[in-house]
């Protein structure tokens, strides 16, 4: 009798063990996937549009939102960037605490067609770059973003581009703080950077 | 006060007149066609439509061709963990009794080779060829490049 209450306490015991293991881990991990992983600093050294290398150091005290993106693309990139130029219009006064970025990963072409004629026809606020193919691909992995090329004869000199979507919001410290999914609306990106301010 | 009120708002719903227009071939409607500024004549244009299948078999979109543009195809935006590609599709399925929207972040018809830039409040004609009901031509309306869409009464979006 006294074995079979002990064998009932440590089942109970074993079974609200696991019980608080998952209830603790789980929330976390969603925040994880969604919100804050541990801190990182994202960096990138990279040339705008009139040939001059900017840095994310230059940039402390502001906000980024960061996009990667190609300007030969016709439906993803126009549609997060006129999300953007949404949020910047809508911050008003504010819209100085925040400085949205577009990185080219199609660098060589995208010097080409011109960057700043592209940014500007969204919003005059939006900074575009575009490196070398080496400063690129450094700048992807340290915000840990994927692209790649992929050769396809129908597209415009025979390859497209695809590329992580989200947009990436960087802090005045430096430190990288979420992405928001692709198709967020400018409403919820405005809210949660007020949120912040 | 009045006048000025209707007059605002005659003015702000006639860019979007032709592409709330309807056109039909067959048992299916074409309406809400429109497309966004270009920027300059290098870089592709964009198609949205929306196309409803009222009969009772399947059809499909197979091409589209404009005057405004050389080559023009359709595409689909597949976001898969969050990395976006924009595939070529060699069609687009309209099943019977369904609506599909050629939209924002799905199918599209990606315009390159430009003829000329777009610019709002510009109007060029696509025909669009199904496998079954035929071609059929339809009036697009170039809306500003942030615009989400045409704003129609009957848009149901």
């Amino acid at each position: 009798m006294r074995l079979r209450t002990l064998q009932i306490i440590l089942w109970t015991a074993a079974i609200l063990g696991t019980a608080i293991f998952a209830w603790a881990r789980w929330p976390a991990g969603n925040q994880a996937a969604t919100e804050t992983v541990s801190a990182f600093e994202p960096s990138f050294a990279l040339a705008d549009s009139e040939g001059k290398l900017r840095t994310n150091a230059e940039f402390r005290g502001k906000f980024l939102l960061v996009f990667f993106g190609f300007t030969n693309c016709p439906d993803v990139c126009p549609t997060t960037l006129a999300e953007v130029a949404q949020v910047m219009d809508n911050l008003g006064p504010e819209t100085d605490k925040v400085l949205p970025i577009f990185i080219s990963v199609d660098p060589e072409r995208d010097r080409r067609l011109g960057m700043s004629a592209y940014t500007e026809a969204f919003h005059p606020a939006i900074l575009g770059l575009a490196g070398t193919e080496a400063e690129t691909r450094a700048a992807a992995e340290s915000f840990k973003i994927f692209y790649g090329r992929e050769n396809d004869g129908k597209s415009p000199d025979g390859y497209t581009m695809s590329h992580s979507s989200g947009l990436f919001l960087v802090g005045p410290d430096g430190a990288w703080l979420r992405q928001f999914a692709y198709g967020t609306p400018a409403a919820d990106i405005l809210s949660d950077l007020k949120s912040r301010f | 006060m009045k006048h000025l009120i209707l007059t605002t708002a005659l003015v702000l719903s006639a860019p979007a007149a032709f592409a709330c227009e309807t056109v039909t071939v067959g048992d299916l409607t074409i309406q809400h066609a429109w497309s966004k500024a270009s920027i300059g004549v290098d870089r592709p244009a964009v198609f949205y439509v929306e196309i409803t299948n009222s009969g009772s078999s399947d059809d499909a979109l197979v091409g589209i061709s404009t005057p405004a543009a050389g080559m023009p195809m359709l595409h689909e935006t597949v976001v898969t963990d969050g990395i976006a590609s924009m595939p070529h599709a060699m069609s687009v399925p309209v099943p019977a009794g369904q609506t599909v929207q050629l939209a924002p972040g799905g199918y599209h018809g990606m315009l390159m080779g430009l003829t000329a830039a777009l610019k709002e409040g510009d109007r060029f004609p696509v025909t669009l060829t199904f496998e079954k009901a035929g071609a059929v031509t339809a009036n697009v309306d170039v809306l500003p490049l942030r615009s989400e869409g045409p704003d129609c009464a009957d848009a149901g979006q």
